[in-house]
Formats: C-alpha cells, sequence, structure tokens
C-alpha cells in the first residue's frame, strides 16, 4: 500500500491510497458530518451531500465520503463556501421531512437533528412538504413500522437487509424525486418475505423505520387491578438497557432494571434467563438423543425467532435440522400460565405476561398461532429495550440512582450459561457445558469456551465430549453467515453434529430492539457485560445447576422431553416457501 | 410447461411463455442478465407484470425486490399492459397556455383513466409529454404517428373516432 501525502485544514495529513477524503480526515481527527454513509460497512452512496468539502483544483464541491485521497492534494471542510453549502443541503433535506421531532421515537438519536445541529441552522427558508395524511406509513407488520415521510434516502436499511441479512425484502424503487424505499410492490412489510429483526430499525438514521410500540398496552394492563401482570427480560437487556439513560454501553445493570420494573407496578417480576437455563437442559437432551438414536444432523438452535422465520422462508427443506425447542421467550410464557398459575394459585386467564426483548422479531413470534399452548396467548406482549427505556423515563423513575433488587421465585433463578445467551456463540457454550456434564458426569475441564466467543462471522470447535468423542460445532450470527452453514449442510458437507445460529450480527445484544446506535465497539462492550455476569457474578454457571429450575422438573415436568415438555415447551415450523429468493451471482 | 407458469397463463398465452422460458435460458448465468431478461421479456409480453417479476427473480435466482428496482427505475419498462394506440397530449409552455390541460383533462375523463394508465378494453394509453417543438400547431395530441394540431376538447371524440 502507498501512502498519499495531502493537506486538510491547513494540517498535513498522510493516508493510505484508495481512501477517500472523509476517512483520512476522520483518522487525522478533522469531523466532517455526514448522514447517508455507514462506514461499518462501507456504505457510502454519496446521497446526502452532506460531507461537502472544497478541493482545490476542483470545479465544484466535492463529496468527502466517495472521493479518493491523491498526492497532494488540499482540501479544505470548513470553508465560508462549504459551510453554505452544507446548510442548504440539510435545509432541502428538513424541508422535505415531517416537523414531528418533539415526539419522534428517534428525538435525541436522530442523525439528521446532529447534522442539522452541526450545519449550524438556524432557519428552514423553503416550505416545507405537506405529506398526506395517510397512505404514507406501513403498520402491517407486528414487529416493524415504516414511516417513508422521514426517510432520506440514505438506502443503509437496504444494504443491511441485502447484503448482511441477504432476506433483500427492501429495494429502492423509481427514480428521481419519486424513489421510495419499499419491498417488491410497495406490498406491505408484513406481506414480504421480512423475517422481522429489525436491523433496518438499526442502521436507520431518522425515524422512518421503528418498531411497533405496544408500552400503552402495557401500561393498560398495568393499570387493571383484575390482571396479574408478570414480565420477563431477555439476558441481552441487563446489558445495554442502562445506556438508555446515559450510562456508557456494558454497564451491567440487572438490579436496577428489576427494581424498575417494579417501580412501573409489574405484580413479580421474573427471569426469561430461567427458561434459557430450562432450554438447555431440553435442547442439550434433545442433541443427545439425536446422536444416540440417529435423528437428523446437524441440529440447529431455535431461539432466535428472526432465524427461524429466514430458515422457513429461505431453506424450509432444512426445517428438520431445527431444534424443536421453543425459545426461552416461549417456554416462559407456557410455563408462566400453567405452571407458575396453579403454584400462585392464580386463574391464568387473569395473568398478563410481558416480555422485554432485544428483539423485534419476538414481537411476531409471540403472535404466531402456535406459541398458545397454555391454552392463552402464552406471551400477551413484547416490548424491546428502547420501548422499556421510554416507559422507565414516562414512569418518572430515576434508574440511573435505583438501588438493586432481585428476581421474584419461582422464575427468576438463572444461572452463568443463561445469560450468555444474549451473545453470539452463548447459547452453544452453555449448551456444550451441560451435555459435556450429562455425558462425563463431569465437568468440561474449563467452562470458558472460547472459540465460540467473540465477532468472527462463522466460528467452529471441536470439543471431545467423553462417549460421543469428537463433537464438531459451528456459530453462526447474522443471516448472511448463517446462509454459509445452511448451503453447507444442503451440500451434505461440514460434518457439524450441533450449530448455533442468531440472526443479529453480535447476538441479541445487538438485536433490532437494542439501544441506539449499535456498532462493534458497543456489541464488544454488551458481551463482556454478559461475559461477566457469567464469570463474576452468577455463583452456578451450568444450567443443570439451577434449583428453581430442577424443582420445576419435580413438580411439575417430571422430565426431559417428557410428555409435558412436548406440550408446553416443543414446537413445529411452518414451510414459508421460497418464492423470492436470493442471489449469490449478479 | 411447469406449474409455476399457471398463473402466467392467466395474462398470456402459453406461446409467449415458451418464448419467455426461452430468453431466460438464454441469459441465465451470464453477469448483468437481468437488464436484457427483461428488455425482451418485454418486448415479447408487451408489459412485465408481478407473476412475470417473480418468474423471472426465480429463475434467475434473484431478490424480487431487485428485480422491482430495476422494473421501476428505467421508464422503458412497464408494468401495465399498453393500449393499441398511444394518446399523447403536450403540456409543453406553449401546447399548455392555449388549453393542453383542458384537453388532457377531456381525454382522462373521455377514457375513465388518468395519466399513465390505459382503457380497460386496451384500446388507448394516455400520456402526457414536454413540447413537441409544434408549439405552432398547440394545442397538439399525438396519437400513435399522427400529429393533430390546434385541438379544441369538444374535437377530442371526433378524433379518437379514427382509431379502432
Amino acid at each position: 500500500m502507498s501512502t498519499i501525502n495531502l493537506t486538510i485544514d491547513n494540517r498535513k495529513v498522510t493516508a493510505e491510497a484508495g481512501t477517500t477524503i472523509l476517512e483520512a480526515a476522520r483518522s487525522a481527527g478533522i469531523k466532517i458530518p455526514t448522514l447517508c454513509a455507514w462506514t461499518e460497512r462501507n456504505h457510502t452512496p454519496g446521497a446526502c451531500r452532506v460531507c461537502m468539502t472544497e478541493v482545490e483544483g476542483q470545479r465544484s464541491l466535492i463529496a468527502a465520503c466517495v472521493f479518493p485521497v491523491t498526492e497532494g492534494m488540499v482540501v479544505h471542510t470548513n470553508t465560508e463556501k462549504v459551510r453554505k453549502a452544507r446548510k442548504m443541503v440539510v435545509e432541502l433535506l428538513l424541508a422535505n421531512h415531517p416537523q414531528e421531532c418533539n415526539f419522534c421515537v428517534r428525538n435525541g438519536s436522530c442523525e439528521l437533528q446532529k447534522v442539522a445541529e452541526f450545519a449550524g441552522l438556524k432557519e428552514v427558508r423553503f416550505d416545507y412538504t405537506q405529506f398526506p395524511k395517510e397512505g404514507m406509513i406501513d403498520r402491517s407488520s407486528p414487529s416493524i413500522v415504516r414511516d417513508s415521510r422521514k426517510c432520506i434516502e440514505c438506502h443503509r436499511c437496504v444494504t443491511v437487509c441485502d447484503e448482511v441479512q441477504t432476506v433483500s425484502v427492501l429495494t429502492p424503487a423509481n427514480r428521481g424525486s419519486k424513489v421510495k424505499v419499499v419491498p417488491a410492490f410497495d406490498l406491505p412489510l408484513v406481506e414480504s418475505n421480512c423475517i422481522a429483526c429489525g436491523q433496518c430499525i438499526m442502521v436507520c438514521p431518522v425515524g422512518a423505520l421503528y418498531e411497533k410500540d405496544d408500552v400503552d398496552l402495557v401500561w393498560k394492563a398495568l393499570q387493571d387491578p383484575k390482571k396479574h401482570v408478570i414480565v420477563q427480560e431477555a439476558p441481552a437487556i441487563r446489558a445495554a438497557l442502562g445506556e438508555e439513560f446515559g450510562m456508557p454501553p456494558g454497564s451491567l445493570v440487572t438490579g436496577k432494571m428489576i427494581a424498575a420494573l417494579r417501580r412501573l407496578g409489574f405484580d413479580k417480576v421474573f427471569d426469561t434467563n430461567f427458561t434459557a437455563d430450562l432450554t438447555i437442559i431440553e435442547e442439550g437432551n434433545e442433541l443427545l438423543k439425536r446422536v444416540k438414536e440417529g435423528g437428523t444432523l446437524p441440529m440447529i438452535t431455535s431461539c432466535s425467532p428472526g432465524w427461524i422465520k429466514f430458515c422457513e422462508h429461505f431453506y424450509p427443506e432444512l426445517l428438520p435440522h431445527l431444534s424443536t425447542c421453543k425459545s426461552p421467550q416461549q417456554m416462559f410464557g407456557a410455563l408462566a400460565k400453567t405452571y407458575y398459575a396453579e403454584t400462585a394459585g392464580i386463574d391464568p386467564k387473569d395473568i398478563v405476561s410481558v416480555s422485554i426483548m432485544p428483539c423485534t422479531a419476538k414481537k411476531f413470534e409471540a403472535q404466531r398461532p402456535e406459541m398458545n399452548s397454555s391454552g392463552y396467548q402464552d406471551v400477551d406482549y413484547v416490548l424491546t429495550t428502547r420501548e422499556l427505556g421510554r416507559m422507565i423515563h414516562e414512569g418518572g423513575i430515576d434508574f440511573v440512582n435505583l438501588p438493586d433488587e432481585d428476581y421474584d421465585a419461582p422464575m427468576g433463578e438463572y444461572t452463568g450459561a443463561a445469560t450468555i445467551f444474549g451473545a453470539t456463540g452463548g447459547v452453544m457454550e452453555a449448551a456444550l457445558r451441560t451435555v459435556y456434564a450429562v455425558v462425563t458426569g463431569e465437568n468440561l475441564p474449563s467452562l470458558d469456551i472460547t472459540p465460540v466467543r467473540g465477532l468472527e462471522g462463522v466460528k467452529e470447535a471441536t470439543v471431545k465430549v467423553g462417549s460421543l468423542g469428537d463433537v464438531k460445532i459451528a456459530v453462526a450470527h447474522g443471516l448472511g453467515n448463517a446462509r454459509k452453514l445452511m448451503d453447507l449442510i444442503k451440500e451434505g458437507k461440514g460434518g457439524y453434529a450441533f450449530i448455533e445460529v442468531m440472526c443479529c450480527p453480535g447476538g441479541c445484544i445487538a438485536g433490532g430492539g437494542e439501544p441506539i446506535p449499535t456498532n462493534n465497539e458497543i456489541r464488544v462492550l454488551r458481551s463482556s457485560a454478559l461475559y461477566k455476569d457469567d464469570g463474576k457474578v452468577q455463583k452456578n454457571r451450568q444450567s443443570h445447576e439451577n434449583e428453581s429450575v430442577k424443582k420445576l422438573y419435580e413438580k411439575f415436568l417430571k422430565e426431559p422431553l417428557g410428555h409435558k415438555s412436548h406440550k408446553l415447551l416443543h414446537t413445529k415450523y411452518t414451510k414459508r416457501g421460497t418464492e423470492l429468493p436470493h442471489t449469490k451471482d449478479e | 410447461m411447469k406449474a409455476e407458469d399457471n398463473e402466467l397463463l392467466k395474462e398470456f398465452t402459453s406461446g409467449q411463455i415458451d418464448k419467455l422460458n426461452k430468453i431466460i435460458s438464454k441469459h441465465k448465468g451470464k453477469p448483468g442478465s437481468l437488464i436484457p431478461v427483461l428488455e425482451e421479456a418485454q418486448v415479447c409480453l408487451e408489459y412485465l407484470p408481478l407473476s412475470v417479476q417473480k418468474k423471472i427473480a426465480k429463475d434467475l435466482n434473484l431478490p424480487l425486490s431487485r428485480v422491482y428496482g430495476v422494473v421501476t427505475f428505467y421508464s422503458f419498462f412497464t408494468m401495465t399492459p399498453r393500449g393499441k394506440h398511444t394518446v399523447r397530449v403536450c403540456l409543453g409552455t406553449a401546447c399548455y397556455v392555449r388549453g393542453g390541460k383542458a384537453l388532457s383533462e377531456t381525454l382522462q375523463k373521455e377514457f375513465g383513466i388518468r395519466e399513465g394508465e390505459t382503457t380497460p378494453d386496451r384500446m388507448f394509453t394516455l400520456e402526457t409529454i414536454r413540447c413537441l417543438g409544434a408549439c405552432g400547431l398547440g394545442p397538439v395530441v399525438v396519437v400513435d404517428e399522427d400529429v393533430h394540431g390546434r385541438v379544441k376538447p369538444s374535437k377530442v371524440k371526433e378524433i379518437l373516432a379514427q382509431y379502432s
């Protein structure tokens, strides 16, 4: 790589050949505002024109995000001409944007707001576009709302949907001033192949994509004296919720979260981690049964509802590989209205079961028609981390200064194995700990299975498990990576016994319901909070050591994979067809 | 013929579908095959509705969203059938001030369709254009290759009657 010498704002800067002005400026600590660029994925369409700079010798202003540096180049990022043009660009963007900042879901985390501030905007000299009252907001999906009025055409959502998740639902349609990001044929999202992962929300710079808000429904249930409202929270919430209150990424806020939920009025605060431990018992036994009885292998984890829907759409022939275990959320839901109702002597019809998830696909999962094995909809409402954050704000709770509180019994105890479900590789690590113990009667030499941790797209390892010999496993996160493994299985290659797939890059700690922004740096910090919970906070680190789960089997389920488990904890999948395929070529 | 072609049979003849299959297999597997396939398919089928785009997406192993994106990007492609005759009303400045707008409205009323649409009997497709350079004749209506000048709304019916 040759080095290029250039001058930015009268400072000598060196950069590698092939880098853009934007990259060179950033590495020199010079800030150029951007809006459409998503540099982590190299997505720089040069569409928004916010990153205008003046380059000596060039006739017009230059978009820094797409213009490569050249030897001797002289760049100015802050001249009168640049500032004037930038203001104009932002003014035009704002003039074509609804004036709803006060109550927009992205108020405070909106990149357009930040750019307007950077540009020093004090007024918009143009008439604002009047948008039609109806027809521009798609609320068809149980998970994601699309508000085309607010779209600024940066197309980051198209890139994440197409290149990262390889679902390819969203596309720019039409051209010129009529361009619109839509599913094919402008169909409602619910009729498309959308798997509801919400990664489009995570990259949207504005409020054009957001979760379907169910906060008001939960408030209503909490206000109803006849209802017994219980709540479960996924592991990833405790590693991220603090960010909604200005705490640094990676803060582990389990105790404060429980305290906040009690103050909001939930009758019992339970934990999805309890059923994560249960999932490991059921799934571990299912794996051993498949190995012993010659069942379909590799077995693939089924905790991630976006991944499940993806498999149903794009790899329906591989559905027998999926573990029949419901996700921890749904196991919890089914037990809440049976086991808990019985234990507590409450009529299940009076129980409202709420779950707090880092995930938008969980909203879809809760509404799947088969998820009513208690005789009622097992999980009534799903809120994302962000929705819970808004609820706590709305409830006037000073989150940061809350005391730590503890979970309620009988569905609140958990082990370190459960809490790492929130990070890529975590389910695999938790399962191996228990499978190893069940097969050998001993603990793994080290409970830390580091080859499955971290942000590498596809991770592989071989673990010697007593009489089973070498067990080859793989872990994928992000559906583009999952696709690589699925294509291997289709070709009969890989030789894996067990595969973990999480839909979102990094796992649930970066799910479509987590705080914004989420990037690789933050992914690492949130994951380490969970590994800290596992390694330092929880005294038990293996699911089969969970006393409350043992009691659940003793008093209620009787045995893993037994009759009751089959009815309440396992499920079936639906072939959804592949009429809208995805490609590798073109 | 494959079962999935049944949806196509509602709108197209089996001869057309055979041709479409040939077009696809001719280009399949080559890089950048989508646009030539769409182009030839439109020549053969006249328009590219959902059923056709789905088939092309499936056979070329492309997401439907990408096919749709390309079809809507290029003005050459159309997703609705074209009429036997194309009626174009000029809305360039000269024609506009001499009554082009009223002409366009009369035609929309006469046909019961909006600009860019085709009559249900597929006789006429209505379009607007910006200046043909025949400003002296304004307002101008062009039907297929015939230029009609100084058209008054009351004469519209008479002109259309010449085309069947």
